[in-house]
């Protein structure tokens, strides 16, 4: 609160950027300048993976309070299984196979939709039971599965242009598309006002079932995407490749400056976070401390970040 | 028993905002007596009764138990060490928790061995005596009474007793809930009590109640006891006349607009139908709750998909009365909460156009007159007037040909409601359809027509000329 | 459920209706694990023998105990995502410095249960998301885990291996230890009159301030309470695996969650069934364990767990839609 009056700048996303650039300087400074770049460009790589996901959650969350998406990491471990069979290494089948694996992300949207509005599911427990039976059914397709991606797909993946990686590329015009249809669409908008009150959206005319159903698919749909990409940029698919994501996913979301009470989403925030997120890896490993240290201080500044943020008001 | 008195009140004051809810109350509450409390909407029953209860602290004014004068640390707890008990309207029970737990949570001292049968004792026996056949067991958890069940079992626990006494009970509207014959027993309850020696305060709007049951009854208005006397001083004409104070109701003169060729927009069955044409500014009165804001939200439901018993042709908008609940959106703009209902219109292609979106609340800034120096300001950094303006803004800038409010006017200022009540002239002139339920008899008087109700049906439908305040009392009560 | 004051005929009669579906609703979670066992036991009538049964529920102490310690943070409607990695960091304690040290390794047990009414009052005073809150203690958890024990190794504290492979004479162990934790906190929770005050801040929180209650008291004893039982469950798998791995138990978090809501706990309004998240988890190890005996691939071990909580809660959803 007081360093928020500091700072001439009171957006929610400096923060997130603020730290990504510390948690750079931090890297830059351990290693004695060599290797900046390099960090640059690394952490554009894999956060982008992040961003992917997070801006799935992010929709998700803004909803309001109680929507979670949990089968984010099985959705991505069967879209990437899907689409590694379907492509079958071949570069001719690329199209087929990222559309496989779209299809897939639309599929587990609709079915969690089925659970939470047909069976009356909290959102929670309907896309938990969801996971377990899409990883099962990822399990069992892609046992044995030993295809790589095909050249192309992996050349698109690591690919750079002008020295950016072209998934960052990916990943900055679709951070860039959703922040349009957040501000300039009916259903962005809609999305807003459900999570902010979502009686009163109704008593407004927004088509409150409706958007939240279409925002469970989208959610879906981005997992599915990251998936692919995954499966590309590391050679193949495998059986816990999502696993990191689950958590992830929410944590850019609240490092990011979005609302955990729902109703304000941030998608510069996220691309912040996720830098953030890998960075801080990086530092910490450069600083020779290991995966423990790492996962503490995560855990230490998402409760610091949302602690500051100040909560839900009060209600009374 | 000789009655003596036991709480004084002098001068109390509470206001919320710039509304005034109590103006200087004064009032003696005697032991074994039954003190009946009438008035209209908004008259400040239930904050004077939170006053005493020690849920609000007042703004000024004095509150004195026995004598001795209690300052800022009078509380819900102190209250309740010094034997004064509140059943408040809205329920204040644990559903997850049986009724025999609801009763512990009562008393800090129920506890260690077998606390639970001395609890379902206490609250069983309590039951039996106010409510004999009762038919609700202790151990039954509260949510899975009935509304009525549940109004007995708050009633019932108000009146036990462990480690401290029982002096005083306040009864806000104890029988909304309940039907005849359990009203009757509460009522006779309610004077073996007072004949015991304790004192009762009765809210109702049955007024049979009240005078059948109260020793005196008061009676307030616009925040004031206007009136205190015996109850046999009264009778149910009397109560009335006395609420409405007739020195204020002469109709402003209106010329009455005909609308009576215009088409039906909506038609509804409410124990006798109700209709509203184009171009009709139509009046739901009666006390809060009566099933007017229920009638409103089956008119807006019926014109999204078909609902039996309601048919609305037009497209509708609503303008929400409790602006927390169901108007503003929090953390957006002024213009962003004017142009929610209106998204659809201000695309162009497939985007919202900036341009559009502001021409719309630029054009409704000017004509409803929201005080704001920048629309892009966060709304909740206007007043709570400009924000109800904020709303009106949005349902009239729609494309909506009927207007639903749900008493928008609560806690609004004189000059914004002269100013709304002439846009909703002007509105009406150009064909809209208004439904306003309003708590405020001035308002009513805005009306073209006026349906008032009373649990939840029609019990009069006054048209222009036949409008008079008494008649819409003589209807509510 | 348990009438304990006999409601008077006329209630009987006249509410007849609804106290059988609560009833039904009340035996769900048995059902289901009775159904899901005699499907077993069909299919496979040698696993009906203690040793099948044993086998079968091997790894069902831990994960009732998590299951446990969900349900008393639910109570308060609030969810913990962290517990999985909590019983992970208290396996690692105990195969490290409970093994060698025995007070270090107590001492670092109690500042984790101190920790959890910490973050419980912390949630509480703030005003706190649990959620977020939760989710990143689960990191913090997962962290001190691996710093502590950052390959998988330590072993189990003897006593502690002998208690886990107890053979009562009648009961297979996991079954008798169920009934025993079932019984415990029911009695806990629901039976006794602090209990009551307890479960009363989930059904209506500002009725129970406004009766003089601390809320603050009540969310740091449950969070305690769920730091306690994590402690438990996280010593329970040690001395079921014999070593530990800091990665052990992050799958207990959403499993404590969905034992918990198969057993008829709800997330708000403090409904919480203490015997049926015991039955709820059960049900879980029983179906994770139980496809070997039934020759379905174990692909879809997870699967079946899944399908499981979908078909309980669409039944239970069916039962709830026909009561309003």
């Amino acid at each position: 609160m007081t360093l928020s009056a500091l700072l001439p700048t009171r957006k929610p996303w400096f923060w997130s950027f603020a730290a990504a650039f510390a948690a750079w300087g931090m890297l830059v400074l351990f290693l004695q300048g060599r290797g900046a770049d390099e960090a640059v460009t690394a952490s554009l790589a894999f956060a982008a993976f992040f961003v992917i996901v997070g801006l799935g959650q992010m929709m998700v969350i803004t909803l309001g309070p109680g929507n979670i998406d949990l089968s984010i990491p099985a959705t991505i471990t069967l879209a990437a299984v899907v689409a590694m069979r379907v492509m079958g290494g071949e570069d001719a089948n690329i199209p087929l196979g990222v559309l496989a694996a779209l299809g897939c992300g639309v599929a587990v949207g609709l079915f969690n939709n089925v659970l939470i509005h047909l069976l009356r599911m909290p959102p929670i427990i309907a896309t938990l039971s969801a996971s377990f039976l899409i990883q099962s059914a990822a399990i069992s397709y892609g046992r044995g599965l030993q295809v790589r991606p095909p050249q192309a797909l992996q050349d698109f993946a690591t690919a750079r242009l002008y020295g950016v990686p072209v998934n960052a590329v990916c990943a900055v015009l679709l951070a860039a598309v959703v922040g349009v249809v957040l501000a300039r669409t009916v259903y962005g908008r809609s999305v807003l006002a459900v999570g902010q009150n979502p009686r009163a959206a109704w008593l407004a005319g927004v088509r409150v079932g409706l958007v939240r159903s279409a925002t469970y698919v989208l959610c879906a749909v981005f997992a599915a995407l990251c998936g692919v990409l995954l499966a590309g940029f590391s050679g193949g698919a495998s059986l816990d490749m999502g696993q990191e994501y689950l958590l992830a996913s929410i944590a850019v979301v609240v490092i990011g400056g979005c609302s955990v009470a729902g109703g304000r989403a941030n998608v510069p925030g996220i691309w912040g976070a996720s830098l953030f997120l890998f960075l801080l890896v990086s530092m910490l490993n450069s600083m020779g401390l290991g995966a423990g240290f790492r996962l503490v201080l995560t855990g230490l500044i998402i409760i610091a970040v949302i602690t500051l943020a100040g909560g839900e008001p009060a209600q009374r | 028993m000789t009655s003596r008195t036991v709480i004084t009140l002098s001068g109390v004051a509470k206001s919320f905002g710039a509304v005034k809810a109590l103006t200087g109350v004064d009032l003696a509450l005697q032991s074994g007596e039954c003190l009946g409390l009438v008035g209209h909407n908004g008259a400040g029953k239930s904050t004077l009764m939170n006053v005493l209860a020690g849920t609000l602290a007042p703004d000024g004014g004095r509150l004195m138990i026995d004598g001795t004068l209690l300052d800022r640390s009078y509380s819900v707890f102190r209250a309740h060490a010094l034997g004064v008990r509140c059943v408040f309207q809205e329920l204040s029970l644990c559903g997850n928790l049986t009724v025999a737990e609801n009763t512990r949570v009562f008393h800090p001292h129920l506890r260690g061995f077998g606390w639970k049968k001395r609890s379902a004792a206490l609250i069983g026996a309590m039951l039996d005596d106010i409510f004999p056949g009762h038919g609700i067991a202790p151990g039954t958890p509260v949510s899975e009474l009935s509304i009525a069940q549940r109004q007995m079992v708050e009633i019932a626990r108000a009146f036990t007793v462990t480690d401290t006494p029982l002096r005083f009970v306040i009864l806000d509207e104890p029988t909304s809930s309940l039907d005849a014959s359990r009203a009757g027993q509460l009522l006779s309850f309610v004077r073996r009590q007072v004949a015991a020696g304790i004192g009762v305060i009765l809210i109702s709007h049955m007024l049979h109640e009240i005078l059948e049951t109260a020793d005196r009854v008061v009676i307030m208005r616009d925040g004031r006891v206007v009136a205190v006397d015996a109850a046999s001083a009264y009778d149910r004409e009397g109560l009335v006349v006395a609420m409405g104070g007739l020195a204020h109701h002469q109709a402003q003169a209106r010329e009455a607009r005909a609308a009576n060729g215009a088409e039906i927009r909506v038609r509804a069955e409410r124990g006798s139908a109700f209709t509203a044409r184009a171009g009709e500014i139509v009046g739901l009165g009666g006390l809060a709750a009566h099933g007017q804001t229920d009638l409103l939200l089956s008119v807006f439901r019926a014109a999204q998909r078909r609902t039996a018993g309601v048919s609305v042709s037009g497209t509708v908008a609503m303008v929400a009365g409790d602006r927390q609940r169901d108007g503003v959106f929090p953390l957006w703009s002024i213009k962003q909460n004017i142009g929610v209902r209106s998204l659809k219109a201000a695309r162009r292609g497939l985007l919202i156009d900036p341009d559009r979106e502001n021409r719309l609340a630029e054009e409704w800034r000017t004509r409803i007159g929201i005080r704001a120096p920048d629309l892009d300001l966060g709304i909740l950094s206007l007043s709570g007037g400009n924000q109800q303006k904020a709303l009106f803004a949005r349902a009239l800038g729609s494309d909506a040909q009927i207007i639903l409010m749900d008493d928008p006017m609560r806690g609004v200022d004189v000059q914004t409601k002269r100013e709304v009540y002439r846009l909703i002239r002007d509105e009406a002139d150009r064909g809209r359809t208004f439904l306003w339920y309003t708590t405020e008899m001035e308002e009513l008087y805005e009306c073209d027509r006026v349906y008032v109700f009373r649990n939840g049906a029609i019990s009069a439908d006054l048209g222009q000329g036949q409008l008079t305040e008494e008649r819409i009392l003589q209807a509510s009560f | 459920m348990t009438a304990n004051a006999l409601p008077s005929r006329n209630a009987l009669f006249s509410r007849n209706a609804l106290l059988s579906r609560n009833a039904l609703r009340a035996a769900l979670p048995a059902v289901t694990l009775l159904l899901l066992l005699g499907t077993i036991f069909w299919i496979q009538p040698r696993a009906m023998t203690p040793f099948g049964i044993n086998l079968m529920l091997n790894l069902a102490v831990p994960i009732v105990l998590a299951t446990m310690a969900q349900l008393f943070v639910m109570t308060v409607n609030d969810l913990d995502l962290s517990i999985g990695g909590f019983v992970g960091l208290s396996a690692c304690i105990g195969a490290t410095w409970l093994n060698q040290t025995p007070l270090l390794g107590v001492a670092a047990l109690a500042a984790c249960i101190l920790a959890y009414a910490g973050l419980g009052a912390l949630i509480h005073l703030r005003r706190l998301p649990s959620i977020v809150v939760t989710l990143g203690m689960s990191f913090v958890w997962l962290g001190l885990a691996v710093i502590l024990l950052p390959t998988p190794g330590g072993a189990a504290p003897g006593w502690l291996k002998s208690l886990m492979a107890f053979k009562p004479p009648y009961l297979p162990f996991p079954i008798l230890a169920s009934i025993v934790i079932a019984l415990l906190v029911h009695v806990g929770l629901m039976r006794t009159s602090y209990g009551a005050i307890l479960r009363g801040f989930g059904g209506n929180p500002q009725a129970m301030r406004r009766s003089g209650w601390s809320s603050l008291r009540a969310t740091m004893t449950m969070y305690a309470l769920a730091g306690l039982f994590g402690v438990l469950s996280g010593l329970a798998l040690l001395g079921i695996s014999t070593s530990a791995d800091a990665n052990i138990a992050l799958r207990y978090t959403l499993l404590s969650i969905a034992g918990a809501i198969l057993g008829g706990c709800e997330f708000t309004g403090g409904r919480v069934s203490p015997v049926g998240a015991v039955l709820g988890a059960l049900t879980l190890a029983l179906a994770g364990s139980a496809l070997t005996f039934l020759r379905i691939s174990p692909d879809w071990q997870v699967g079946a767990q899944g399908a499981i909580l979908i078909a309980v809660l669409a039944l239970r959803a069916f039962v709830v839609r026909k009561e309003d």
